[in-house]
């Protein structure tokens, strides 16, 4: 076991100096010098020749590469050449946004799907089922933005006190007005995005959950659960849903990319003033220090959220025998 | 009487391959109401230059955000554009987009990951971490970025779309090929002297068809889901109009126009479901561990 994570552990690392590597790539393959947009236009050639020594850009493309990923593995990722500012800076300032939305979304999606698939499995071929799998099955095709347009004509146009635009009012903060007025008001904005991003994640983990507790219940040992004696109840809650929860668990490690990175069209739907949102900004002012650092922040997620996945695998199923 | 019932059983016996997957292909009968459907989009979208009443460019300053009617099927949009006429068209970019980005991801998937369950080692090292590198990068981001770089035009939208969705199928196919790898009867061919062509397009390659057809199916509504998003955030193709394009359209005008929206949205949703139900139809036919 340990030889099996200590090669998980090198591939990893191939894995993430090669994302390094394609993005730096993509990079250099962008259009456009990024003197000229630091420069300006009205720059001298003197003061054009010591913007591009300021930044390295004079050096061959190998030493730019090590400059660039040793300042990158230090959590430096330059400088965004639209506002002049970190871009480290600017993206942990959007950050507890995306967070609060995802890491939410996420709450509601498990709490949801986890006893509909169960349900689901349990009563197969029942009205619930059928009902359940179609839903879900429609979500699927259902393109997101479209979903949370509609959203915004029939509820959020139409209700009172339903916001479609941005995340909190100005003025009313935490500890200044009382916590029921303050609660009220990020409820007002929360609740559209969230209910898309919510309903567009169950689809995926109640089939999931559906097809592990089906898996699980024609199981030998359920059956000499029943055959002892023990009542379905019992047998359900202690032994089948417990080993159904496990593949379910290691799912968490691929939820890292996703609380990071998951809702750029819906940020951008409703003007949520995260992580998404900027992004898609930076690709409009085609600001590459802010894209190129949010690529190689997700893909490392995904990477290490994998890594965690399996090794969560290794944990919960003793059974598996790596060489 | 007898000799009916003799040639009867005869047709069953001559049943090809292709017909036994139509006859178990046609009991899932939303997969077949789908294929209907995709078959009547596809013949608007081949026709779309003498379907469309209008031209969709052309503007028409007296008639502006027009509710659908008989003048107007769908109604116009803030320039007076005719929106049938630009949904009839955008039906050509949104299919295309949909089967040419498919086309290029099965190519890209199968071909590494057939080299890599073939070869396996070191070449299979190298494919399988090269693939994980892909898979990494958050898939809107990647395509976000390159869309920003390369020109916004269709083929490179089709192209961005395609080589970002392979790593999927190409795990899928690796696996698959580490199995078949081990059978006997590609030992057999290997024994008689196939060559690795031989065995790899006429053993291998033709027993994980099934996965790879489905999996093509369902990577084309992913690639019209796809394309639809990049046109909804205004990165996408914008002349002629996908729906995604004519859908982005209609977001300021929610309030007071808002079939400009839902009118091409349902179009992508229809699409999209029914490109999954007959991947699920197929999966279902194609699948030879279900004797019916």
């Amino acid at each position: 076991m340990g030889k099996y994570i200590a090669r998980r552990v090198m591939q990893m690392v191939i894995v993430i100096l090669g994302i390094t590597i394609i993005s730096f790539t993509i990079m250099h393959l962008a259009p456009g010098d990024p003197v000229d947009l630091l420069a300006g236009r009205t720059a001298t050639p003197e003061q054009r020749a010591h913007i591009k020594h300021l930044y390295g850009l004079d050096k061959p493309i190998i030493i730019q590469y090590f400059a660039w990923i040793s300042k990158v593995a230090q959590g430096d990722f330059g400088h965004s050449y639209i506002s002049g500012r970190p871009v480290l800076t600017m993206i942990l300032e959007r950050l507890p946004a995306t967070l609060i939305l995802n890491f939410w979304a996420m709450i509601i999606i498990y709490l949801l799907a986890i006893p509909i698939g169960m349900l689901s499995a349990l009563r197969q071929y029942s009205w619930f089922d059928y009902i359940a799998t179609t839903v879900a099955f429609l979500v699927r095709a259902m393109p997101a933005f479209w979903f949370a347009l509609l959203l915004v004509y029939f509820v959020g146009m139409r209700v009172e006190g339903i916001e479609i635009a941005g995340m909190s009012t100005y003025g009313i903060n935490w500890g200044v007005q009382s916590f029921w007025t303050v609660f009220k008001d990020r409820l007002s904005y929360i609740v559209l995005p969230l209910t898309v991003l919510a309903f567009g994640g169950m689809s995926g983990i109640t089939r999931f959950m559906r097809a592990s507790m089906l898996d699980v219940i024609h199981q030998d040992y359920i059956r000499t659960a029943r055959a002892k004696g023990l009542p379905e109840k019992k047998v359900i809650t202690n032994h089948a849903l417990r080993n159904a929860l496990l593949p379910i668990v290691t799912l968490i490690g691929f939820e890292l990319p996703i609380l990071f990175g998951g809702a750029v069209i819906i940020e951008t739907i409703f003007s949520w003033p995260g992580l998404g949102l900027l992004a898609v900004t930076a690709i409009f002012q085609r600001d590459y220090m802010v894209v190129m650092a949010f690529n190689i922040m997700g893909a490392v997620m995904t990477v290490i959220g994998m890594f965690i996945a399996d090794m969560l695998y290794l944990v919960v199923d003793p059974r598996i025998k790596y060489d | 009487m007898i000799k009916l019932e003799e040639k009867k059983l005869n047709l069953q016996l001559e049943e090809t391959f292709a017909q036994m997957v139509w006859r178990r292909f046609k009991r899932h009968r939303l997969a077949v109401i789908s294929l209907v459907f995709l078959i009547f989009i596809t013949l608007v979208a081949i026709l779309a230059p003498f379907i469309s009443p209008y031209d969709y460019e052309k503007t028409n300053t007296e008639h502006t955000l027009e509710a659908p009617s008989a003048q107007f099927w769908f109604g116009t949009d803030r320039i007076g554009r005719d929106l049938f006429s630009r949904v009839v068209w955008g039906s050509r970019i949104s299919l295309s987009v949909g089967f040419v980005a498919a086309a290029v991801s099965v190519m890209v998937g199968t071909t590494i990951g057939s080299l890599a369950g073939y070869f396996g080692g070191i070449v299979d090292d190298i494919l399988m971490r090269f693939t994980e590198m892909v898979m990494s990068f958050p898939v809107i981001f990647l395509l976000l970025t390159i869309i920003a770089i390369v020109e916004r035009s269709v083929f490179n939208i089709m192209m961005v779309i395609g080589l970002t969705a392979w790593p999927g199928l190409a795990r899928l196919v690796r696996g698959q090929f580490l199995s078949l790898r081990e059978m006997d009867y590609v030992e057999a061919a290997r024994a008689l002297g196939a060559t690795h062509k031989r065995i790899v397009f006429r053993h291998m390659l033709l027993n994980c068809m099934a996965p790879i057809i489905v999996n093509a199916t369902l990577g084309v509504g992913a690639a019209i889901l796809a394309e639809s998003g990049l046109s909804f955030l205004g990165l996408g193709i914008i002349n002629p109009p996908s729906w995604g394009t004519v859908l982005n359209s209609g977001r300021a005008h929610l309030r007071f126009a808002p079939w400009i929206m839902m009118i091409p949205g349902a179009l992508i949703f229809l699409t999209v479901l029914a490109f999954n139900y007959i991947g699920d139809g197929l999966r279902d036919a194609l699948d030879p561990h279900l004797k019916r």
